[in-house]
């Protein structure tokens, strides 16, 4: 047994670099589609992979630039076999190859089964891309729209030897301009480039559409959410954004009376409202900021969900800044859950509740009641966790607070992860605070009734005042 | 009046007995007297916090007006960097580029008030935002000025009169216009320490009691540590005890009082930076010291008068000591004064004495609304039926004369004078009405209900006569005159009716008049729903985030402190209006060309102009409508700005027929700047100013060295940028 272990080791070792730099994998086909309507870029590309080696392979090699892996918020890996999804997987781990391509990335990805020499597999990988989409010009008047510049490599890069792919740029509206191919077509709003045939591993060639995209471009640099848990039925949201428009900035000043007399013309890249969409049953919601409440904002809600609709101070021109928080309250038992150890179960979403937003840096605390035991973190993406005290409302020892960090938060993130925190907690703190209330209005009564029933005075008549007024 | 009802014992005891259940909690006469009080004041206690929360439920927890948004942000760093930072704090945000040095120049006592709640909440572990204790800290103190209102009005007549002057200031709109949650300004925790002060000088004053003065000692440091209007009491119990000497009501109490509230009040008062050593320099604290000195020449004469005992020995050394005396007082006061160590008096103080000095001297003084003279309608507004009752009260005072009483008829008329001078001295005025007020309703409604119940009790239980009770005796002397009974009744429910519709106005008032924050404005849309404008924090959010840490705002001082406190920005001038010459190079700024004012801007190192304009939503207070002030006070220091180049026959016009100075000056082009091509009511041309109800006059305005940089939803504010210079080649 024990020397089996490291031989087994090295077994793994070996069959990584050779499935990296022998390559017996080809793919066979690539159709990656590239959308570019909102300032998030979504890549998705369907691979059929092929086995043209003599041994089985468990491991497949995505590859990227290290532009893009730098931005890249999260990706998604489904393995389909004859058609049918099989397993999903995000890919977190990702290694830097030793060889001369070192402005690579590569994430491996292990293959729910072997691949089987001469079988061919499906695999769709869903990229989410922040931070790639480059204002050009980089200042515009109020009147201009906002030109954005994507850059990517023609060809689908992987260390494979790829015999048929084609790319295509979904746009949202008109394009500026973009690299002259012989195979390219466009149609409406969406750009095609290929099919190439027959290409190497790493092949580069460079693809630029610059085109007008006039969406809300909010990028939170900073959020802060703050959930605070209550035993007796409660979990208090606090949200904190600071969100800049990311796109071009505004040069020229802004002009009101132009903004009002036509604001789809001027201002066409400004945005003046976000919506959030908060958890069904969100009651007790607020939006306000450091100088007060914002009066201008709109509820709806129904079963699926909560929608508030927050118009902001000012709209947002590109460069411009705004900071505020939101805060609304849910019902405990949507999220609590009790584990067979007597555990207590949170389960949180992670993610900010605005839609379409990209948070730079996001930090989720998470307070537990006063007097909580044995906490633990459960997330399926990395994060810099750690815990402090908070102190609140009739605290005495303070309330632990679970304290996770991360950077670079897509919509997705919302969607596809959930943070389970575990945590003991007895019922009979919940008594405390009240019993503390109590004894504090039962003291002051006592001092009161003390206080009647004392005399405090040294002498009953004072000696001075009849003096003074036997003068008199 | 709960102090009143020793006359019905028997029947509501027997009424009680008949309860088996309540049998346990029979009380006697005296009990029962102050269960009724001490729930009647508990109640209005309450009453007097909640009737100031409007502007929360209507508005939301916010700090109001203009000084306020200063408080609070010193509150603010009081509460981050503690007390010795505080009171070393220099701040270079305001009055760029000449700074303000904040701790020696501001009474701390609100801030420290307002902190150290804040530090006792939390160190109960109340997690509360010293936001919201700044909002509620003058609701709070104005529940306790009515405790205080008790006590004062039980110490000068009876607890029934305490009672009445709770109940009438807890509601009484004078007070509560300063006192609303969200005014966290010094007057809000002033009248509590003001009306303390003098309720602890007399009763000191009646006791003779070293520890009431002494209390009342520190009642006046409080009073001094929170608002400049201590002036007020160190000149007001002066005179106080001036006319206590004259009248021939000199007594030990008096001495020991006023000796003790004077130099321990004066030595603790010198503790607070901003007053320092005035209370010995100043021309306006002399009469204080002149009345020490001479109580202690009355004391040195009445024991010279006990030694002698020969009234002609004792006259001729009257006349000697006296003549000394105010020989060497007034050589004294004029050394002093000659040689500069007596400050003279300072312009508010002369204004107070004559009401049109500050218009004639000091526009900066004259150009505040609330230093304006007070209009008859306003006082109306404020007292309503106190107005009628105060008089009434003074003849209930006249005829129980006693020091007490003398004190408050001496309040009360100062105080209404001061109140006619200054629209905001209408405050201080408030507790002497209420308490002189108070003095009529109770003894008015005691003699009426006790002539109502003698009345009805003679016939049925005429072996129990109400002997000791004046107005008793005096009722069944008067038992042959007819309908007196049904007179009395009458005359009751009419002062029930008077007190109804005094509770009725006072809500009123204190519902539409003076719980709106004057940052966020609201109006009646078309279809009746309220609409907000909420500008000013739209532009000061606005300044906050976009523009660099460091920019400069110029604009007219009543904005400089909410820019400070919300926009976080360091302005040129501000609401301390400590520096009539940088006030003045602004308004000059704002009443010259674009390119003469470009090089005061500059000058100044501005980033950022700021105005603000009511023209697009009828907004009254703006700009244009305080320009004229602007040209005032800057002409006051620079003889090129004339007032007569922006008028037209003296007449302040926007129009066409305006002056051309007018028209091209930097305030008019900020203001109406793309103006002209904006239609703001049907049917109207374009350029259509709703405040002035004119078509403005210069339609076509650029700007040259300033470019638009913001514009508020509703164009209350304004903000451009100034250009950086252009190169020379």
């Amino acid at each position: 047994m024990e020397c089996r272990l490291p031989f087994s080791l090295v077994v793994f070792c070996l069959v990584i670099l050779s499935s990296t730099v022998r390559s017996e994998l080809v793919i066979s086909s690539v159709e990656k589609f590239v959308d570019l309507h909102s300032h998030i870029v979504r890549v998705v590309s369907f691979l059929k992979v092929e086995n043209q080696g003599p041994y089985d392979v468990s491991e497949f090699v995505l590859a990227f630039p290290d532009a893009q892996a730098k931005n890249l918020a999260t990706m998604l890996v489904i393995y389909l076999e004859e058609g049918k999804i099989i397993y999903s997987e995000f890919p977190t781990s990702s290694t830097k190859p030793k060889s001369k391509q070192s402005n690579m990335t590569f994430y491996p990805v292990t293959l729910p089964k072997k691949l089987e020499k001469g079988k061919t597999a499906g695999l769709d990988v869903y990229v989410v891309l922040t931070n790639l989409l480059k204002p050009l010009p980089k200042e515009i008047t109020q009147a201009e729209s906002q030109l954005l510049v994507y850059t990517d490599n023609i060809y689908y890069t992987s260390p494979y030897h790829i015999r048929n792919q084609s790319i295509v740029f979904r746009l949202p509206g008109r394009i500026e301009s973009y690299s002259e191919y012989s195979e390219m077509r466009l149609v409406e709003s969406e750009l095609r480039y290929g099919p190439f045939e027959e290409q190497p591993p790493f092949s580069y060639s460079p693809v630029v559409v610059h085109f007008e995209n006039n969406n809300s471009f909010a990028v939170a640099s900073n959020f802060v959410q703050e959930i605070e848990i209550s035993h007796w039925g409660n979990v208090q949201v606090t949200e904190q954004y600071t969100i800049i428009h990311g796109g071009a900035h505004l040069k020229n000043g802004f002009s009101r009376i132009d903004y009002q007399a036509n604001p789809s013309m001027s201002g066409a890249s400004s945005f003046r409202t976000l919506v959030a969409r908060l958890p069904p049953m969100s009651h007790s919601v607020y939006y306000r900021d450091e100088i007060g409440n914002i009066s201008t904002s709109h509820l709806r809600g129904d079963s699926q969900g909560t929608q508030l609709e927050m118009e902001l101070r000012f709209p947002m021109f590109g460069g411009w800044k705004i900071s505020f928080s939101i805060g609304y309250s849910l019902p405990l038992h949507d999220f609590l859950f009790e584990s067979d150890a007597g555990n207590n179960v949170l389960n949180i979403t992670f993610g900010s509740s605005i839609e379409e937003i990209v948070v730079e840096n996001q930090i989720v605390r998470v307070v537990l009641p006063q007097g909580s035991k044995d906490i633990s973190v459960k997330s399926r993406f990395p994060t810099k966790k750690s815990q402090e005290l908070k102190y609140s409302h009739l605290d005495i020892v303070g309330r632990p607070v679970v304290v996770l960090e991360k950077d670079n938060v897509v919509p997705e993130h919302k969607r596809y992860f959930q943070v389970y925190i575990y945590y003991k907690f007895n019922n009979i703190f919940l008594l405390g605070k009240a019993m503390m209330l109590i004894l504090g209005i039962f003291l002051l009564f006592l001092m009161c009734i003390l206080y009647m029933h004392a005399d405090l005075a040294l002498s009953k008549t004072s000696s001075w005042e009849e003096e003074t007024e036997g003068r008199k | 009046m709960g102090a009143t009802s020793n006359a019905s014992p028997a029947p509501l005891n027997s009424a009680l007995s008949s309860f088996p259940s309540l049998k346990a909690l029979k009380f006697t006469t005296k009990q029962q007297e102050l269960l009724i009080r001490v729930s009647a004041l508990a109640l209005i206690y309450v009453l007097a916090f909640v009737v100031r929360l409007f502007s929360v439920l209507r508005y939301e927890s916010m700090i109001h007006e203009f000084d306020p948004y200063f408080n609070y942000r010193t509150t603010l760093f009081l509460t981050k960097n503690g007390f010795s930072e505080f009171w070393n704090w220099f701040d270079s945000e305001s009055w760029y580029p000449l700074g303000r040095i904040i701790g020696g120049t501001l009474y701390p006592g609100l801030m420290v008030t307002a902190a150290l709640i804040h530090r006792i909440l939390h160190f109960f572990s109340f997690a509360v935002h010293i936001r919201e204790v700044c909002v509620l800290t003058a609701p709070f103190f104005a529940s306790n000025t009515t405790l205080v209102a008790y006590f004062f009005g039980k110490e000068i007549w009876d607890s029934g009169a305490g009672l009445v002057a709770a109940a009438l200031i807890a509601i009484c709109p004078g007070y509560i216009s300063r006192s609303v949650a969200g005014s966290y300004d010094n007057e809000g925790v002033a009248i509590f320490a003001l009306l303390l002060t003098f309720y602890l000088f007399v009763k000191a004053v009646n006791t003779g009691s070293l520890a009431w003065s002494l209390a009342s000692a520190f009642g006046y440091f409080y009073m001094v540590s929170a608002w400049g209007g201590y002036v007020f009491i160190i000149n007001l119990v002066p005179l106080y005890v001036l006319v206590l000497l004259v009248t021939g009501r000199y007594s030990m109490r008096l001495y020991v009082a006023y000796n003790c509230m004077y130099v321990v009040g004066m030595l603790l008062a010198m503790q607070i930076r901003f007053v320092g050593f005035q209370h010995v320099q100043s021309g306006e604290h002399m009469a204080a010291m002149g009345v020490f000195f001479l109580l202690q020449v009355f004391y040195f004469l009445d024991w010279v008068k006990y030694i002698l005992n020969d009234i002609k020995l004792f006259h001729s050394f009257l006349r000697i000591t006296l003549t000394c005396a105010i020989t060497v007082g007034v050589l004294a006061l004029s050394i002093g004064t000659a040689s500069g160590y007596i400050s003279p008096w300072t312009g508010r103080f002369y204004s107070l004495l004559d009401p049109t000095y500050a218009k004639d001297h000091i526009p900066i003084i004259a150009s505040v609304s609330e230093h304006q003279p007070t209009a008859w309608s306003s006082f109306m507004f404020d007292f309503h039926i106190l107005l009628f009752l105060f008089p009434a009260g003074l003849y209930f005072c006249f005829k129980r004369l006693s020091d007490a009483t003398i004190f408050v008829v001496m309040y009360g008329l100062t105080s209404m004078y001061f109140a006619g001078v200054m629209v905001r001295l209408i405050l201080v005025a408030a507790p002497a009405m209420c308490l002189v007020s108070s003095i009529a309703v109770s003894a008015t409604v005691k003699n009426l209900s006790s002539l109502v119940r003698a009345k009805s009790k003679s016939p049925q239980g005429s072996g129990k006569p109400l002997s000791g009770s004046k107005a008793a005796a005096k009722a069944s002397a008067d038992q042959s005159l007819p309908f007196q009974k049904n007179g009395a009744i009458a005359l009751l429910l009419g002062a029930l009716y008077l007190l109804c519709r005094y509770a009725i106005h006072c809500t009123w008032v204190t519902s539409e008049a003076y719980s709106s924050p004057s940052i966020v404005l609201a109006a009646r849309g078309h279809g009746g729903g309220r609409v907000i404008f909420d500008d000013y924090r739209e532009a000061y959010y606005w300044l906050r985030q976009n523009t660099p840490p460091d920019a400069k705002v110029m604009s007219w001082w009543d904005y400089g402190y909410q820019i400070t406190a919300m926009g976080n920005r360091t302005v040129i001038v501000d609401n301390n209006t400590w520096n009539n010459t940088h006030i003045a190079t602004v308004g000059r700024a704002m009443s010259s060309y674009e390119h003469e004012a470009y090089e005061i801007m500059l000058s100044l190192d501005v980033n950022y102009v700021l105005v603000v304009f009511g023209g697009v939503t009828g907004y009254s207070s703006d700009d244009i409508n305080k320009f004229l002030w602007m040209v005032r006070i800057g002409g006051g220091v620079f003889p090129v700005i004339k007032e007569p180049d922006y008028l037209v026959n003296g007449e302040f016009r926007v129009d066409k027929g305006a002056a051309p100075k007018m028209l091209n000056c930097l305030m008019y082009k900020l203001c109406y700047y793309r103006f002209g091509e904006m239609t703001t009511e049907y049917g109207k041309p374009p350029g259509y100013d709703r405040v002035r109800g004119v078509e403005i006059g210069n339609k076509d305005i650029k700007l040259e060295y300033l470019e638009e940089a913001f514009t508020t939803s509703n164009w209350i504010v304004r903000i451009y940028k100034v250009k950086p210079p252009k190169n020379r080649w």
